[in-house]
């Protein structure tokens, strides 16, 4: 702009911006590739003009101007086009000439993101690597007085149950009389978070389903994966692999006409149903598909038309009270399988899952309780709700946990956690510890797709553009150009590299504390902390 | 880490067998402190086998709230055996007014009520007892049953055994369990010291049971008075024990699925598969994870030996018909019955469960493999 003109209140300069592009025109060949690969077309060719002023000091010679240009690569800085630091121009340069790098300073992008009035949405996470999980130490070691075991060498049985666990008394009874034993699945304690076909790519999908799969049917795992609201492929429902899904129905019920109707010929029953109420990352709000998205594959497989926006209601239709909502909804999933299927809610943290958690103990079909805290992901949704929504997950699983030992239920309904587990990279500690707070296993997303498919989301705002399928990653696009990026068989490689990673630290955690042939589900005496408050918060012991 | 020795014999013999066996096995234990369960008593008690014994320890304060209270409750003294302690206190040993063993008469209007109702209400007494101690801190109590005493102090076995003269003709019994502590944490409260006795059921365990706070959590959550007290994550054992054979009416044989349950394939390809995997389930919380050798009587006066399941601990069963020990070494064993076929003797393993029935006779290994007696 020039000096003299106006300004439009959302004009902003490249200090504004809270990813800065680095460039360096020594090193640059001008191939093109970054600008090509940009997902936000933040960066284009610009022709630089360049003034060289020649002044002369004889009397005789008029002082002159020579007039250059060149060539380089420069960065918007419209709202639309602000850089989203997924460094993918950097991947691409064959020469490392260019690189976004996070403004130092505060941004004042922020205030603009709103444009026609539209708050900001997007995907991905809330943004603070705050997490009072990595603070958790192990601090109960067995020395002297009992031996350490081998995490190497000894054996282990690192699974949990999914399913309503009868008491000892109740159990027998049921025996006794040849009852009905609720179905309870053996499963291993780290669950795939519900990510919907539709948010995640199909070649991340069948990735995903590949590396459960083999880790099941080659490792010996009992792997689960939970498909998010967004149906499940008509050739997955009839195959022998559905048993390592967890099917999950929310309140926009997309995909479960193709469900229902496969149910007769289903070979397998599914591992598991989740009835999705809340979601960690944007507690309160549905689910939503965003029309960029919704081509014809995903339509056909919701059940929807075309290039529509899929907001999911916040509650289900039928929620006038938890016992319409909760109790008719377990019973009519569980009677659709004959009640052979394991049948839970899942919800956000909130001050008010006790109440959830006390009607589950009374209702006898209740197959669990997944909790989802607030360092949840999510494929699309209010940047408001996602910042400023939702319950830390650790309080309210301890909370949870130790409601239900005062009862004596612990054993009965188990709990997971969910949201923001391993969000820092911590993913087997911060399992661990969600464990040992109460927690009967856990479920994560946003780990799955960092770790074993390149996602690029950090908790710095980095990218965070799953909500307009534009993920340069090809993680979360429908777009043929952009998913063709990521091999589904890579993504089951590292899934698998993941999952016997996780394995051997998970037993690293336990072996020094002396556990080994069981979870230590609710061993609290082995856990400490520095923040005194948080000790007490968590009746834990506090440690400096 | 402890030593443990329990001895099953025809007939009646001496604790001081037991504290023998310790004393040889002192290389393991630190002397800090010694327990006892006796049963199957010989001398007057044995005429008096329906009499509640009350064993403890009191202060001369709290031996006058306690005869208040039985009165009360309307029990009288029947039988009572008076250890009278040497003026010189031994080294080590807080000094005590009175070491308490005492057979009571059953109240009247209690012969017509069921053995069950008996037993809670004994078991009730004891536990209120022990909240009175410990509110004044006048009386110890371990246990308030027919046929049992115990005896629990702090101090080196051999020194104790011959301070309490434990070698007289009224305290022989055909059941011993002794325990030579290892002590691993300073303030000893007497509570925490092996054996543990709920409602005839007696366990005393070497190792530290890592998983302790979940099967505390859990136990402490079944609405059963009894299952209370664990100043020793080992008091978890006897509970469990209680509660498989008096709750779910289990035998000895699913014990060890309870605390050590099979994995995998040897739990699928067990004849009760199924009962045994939804066992696994439903107990989930009483796994324990060692390392633990468990020693426990049966309220019929079987004995048995149980090992966790990586078998961290050591532990020798052997004898000859009519006596039989449990012993955490060998050389527990060689002091008390030497002259026993030693190609006998048996070492349980990780899936086994040692044990010697009341006719004590025989060494029966039960394992875990092996299909169970179920009261389906």
């Amino acid at each position: 702009m020039s000096s003299n003109r106006s300004l439009e209140p959302s004009a902003l300069s490249l200090n504004d911006l809270p990813w800065q592009i680095r460039y360096n025109n020594d090193r640059c060949t001008l191939c093109g590739q970054c600008t090509a690969v940009c997902p936000v077309k933040a960066i284009e060719l610009k022709v630089y003009r360049k003034r060289k002023i020649k002044t002369s000091v004889k009397k005789d010679q008029q002082h002159t101007n020579q007039y250059d240009t060149f060539y380089g690569i420069q960065q918007k800085t419209r709202v639309e086009n602000a850089c989203i630091g997924c460094a993918m121009c950097t991947m691409v340069c064959p020469n490392d000439a260019i690189a976004p790098v996070k403004n130092p300073g505060l941004d004042r992008l922020k205030f603009h993101i709103n444009q026609q009035g539209v708050p900001r949405r997007r995907g991905g996470r809330r943004n603070s690597s705050e997490s009072v999980l990595d603070q958790i130490k192990f601090t109960r070691i067995s020395m002297l007085t009992d031996p350490a075991l081998d995490a190497g060498r000894h054996e282990f049985e690192v699974k949990t149950l999914l399913g309503r666990v009868l008491s000892p008394e109740d159990s027998m009874k049921q025996l006794k009389e040849k009852g009905w034993m609720p179905p309870v699945r053996e499963i291993y304690p780290l669950i795939i978070g519900g990510m919907s076909f539709g948010a995640l790519s199909p070649t991340m999908w069948e990735g995903l389903q590949m590396g459960v799969a083999y880790l099941n049917e080659e490792m010996g795992m009992p792997v689960r994966m939970c498909t998010g609201e967004g149906g499940c492929p008509p050739r997955l429902l009839r195959s022998k692999f559905l048993k390592y899904v967890i099917l999950q129905i929310a309140s926009g019920y997309f995909g479960w006409d193709e469900i229902i109707h496969a149910i007769p010929h289903m070979k397998e029953d599914p591992c598991a149903i989740e009835i999705k109420y809340g979601q960690g990352a944007k507690p309160g709000d549905g689910g939503l598909l965003m029309w960029h998205k919704v081509n014809k594959l995903i339509s056909a497989i919701r059940g929807v038309p075309q290039g529509i926006s899929l907001p999911s209601p916040p509650t289900h239709q039928t929620q006038y009270s938890i016992e319409e909502s909760v109790a008719k909804m377990i019973l009519s999933m569980s009677m659709a399988w004959g009640f052979r299927v394991p049948v839970y809610p899942k919800i956000s943290a909130s001050s008010t899952s006790l109440a959830v958690l006390n009607n589950l103990t009374r209702n006898e079909f209740a197959g669990g309780l997944a909790i989802d805290g607030e360092d949840g992901g999510t494929g699309a949704a209010y940047t408001v709700s996602m910042d400023h929504m939702g319950h830390p997950i650790a309080s309210c699983i301890r909370d949870n946990y130790l409601n239900l030992a005062r009862i004596g239920k612990q054993n009965e309904i188990p709990i997971f956690a969910g949201g923001g587990i391993g969000k820092n990279g911590n993913l087997a500690a911060n399992a661990a510890a969600l464990i040992m707070l109460g927690a009967s296993g856990v479920q994560t997303g946003k780990y799955v797709m960092q770790a074993a498919a390149g996602c690029v989301g950090t908790e710095e705002d980095r990218c965070n553009v799953c909500n307009v399928g534009i993920c340069p990653k090809g993680i979360t696009s429908q777009d043929p150009r952009l998913y063709r990026r990521l091999d589904p068989e890579d993504v089951a490689r590292r899934i698998v590299d993941l999952y016997l990673s996780f394995d051997t630290e998970l037993k690293k955690i336990m072996a020094p504390l002396g556990r080994s042939t069981s979870l230590p589900i609710g061993m609290s005496d082995a856990l400490g902390i520095s923040d005194k408050a948080a000790a007490e918060r968590l009746s834990i012991k506090y440690v400096v | 880490m402890c030593r443990l020795f329990a001895l099953t014999s025809k007939d009646p013999v001496s604790p001081m067998l037991a504290i023998k066996a310790l004393d040889v096995m002192k290389e393991g234990h630190d002397g800090s402190g010694v327990g006892l369960l006796l049963q199957g008593l010989g001398g007057p008690l044995e005429e008096m086998k329906d009499a509640p014994i009350l064993s403890g320890i009191f202060t001369e304060e709290g031996i006058r709230r306690l005869d208040l209270f039985m009165m009360e409750k309307g029990f009288l003294t029947k039988y009572k055996i008076t250890l009278k302690l040497p003026k010189e206190p031994v080294k080590g040993t807080p000094k005590r007014d009175i070491y308490l063993i005492r057979a009571y008469e059953l109240p009247e209007g209690w012969e017509d009520l069921s053995q069950e109702e008996i037993s809670q209400r004994l078991m009730m007494i004891r536990i209120q007892i022990r909240l009175m101690g410990e509110e004044k801190q006048d009386m110890i109590v371990f246990s308030f049953w027919p046929d049992t005493i115990m005896i629990k102090e702090i101090g080196d076995p051999m020194t104790l055994g011959t301070y309490l003269d434990l070698d007289r003709k009224e305290l022989h019994a055909r059941i011993i369990m002794a325990q030579g502590r290892q002590n691993t944490n300073y303030a000893i409260n007497l509570y925490a010291c092996h054996p543990f006795f709920i409602r005839g059921f007696c366990t005393m365990t070497n190792g530290e049971n890592t998983a302790f706070i979940p099967i505390k959590d859990f136990l402490s959550t079944r609405k059963f008075p009894g299952y209370m007290g664990y100043q020793s994550d080992s008091e978890v054992f006897a509970h469990i024990l209680h509660y498989a054979m008096a709750g779910l009416d289990l035998g000895i044989d699913a014990y060890k699925h309870i605390i050590t349950p099979l994995q995998d394939e040897a739990l699928s390809s067990h004849p009760d598969a199924e009962f045994l995997s939804h066992l696994k389930k439903s107990c989930r919380p009483l796994i324990i994870d060692g390392p633990n050798c468990v020693i426990g009587t049966l309220p019929d006066h079987s004995m048995f030996m149980a090992q966790d399941r990586k078998k961290l601990r050591p532990g020798v069963v052997g004898g000859k018909p009519g006596m039989f020990a449990f012993s955490s070494e060998i050389c527990g064993l060689d002091a008390v019955i030497p002259d026993r076929d030693k190609t006998k003797d048996i070492q349980p393993m990780h899936i086994d469960t040692a044990i010697v029935s009341p006719d004590r006779q025989e060494v029966k290994i039960c394992r875990q493999t092996e299909a169970l007696n179920l009261p389906l």
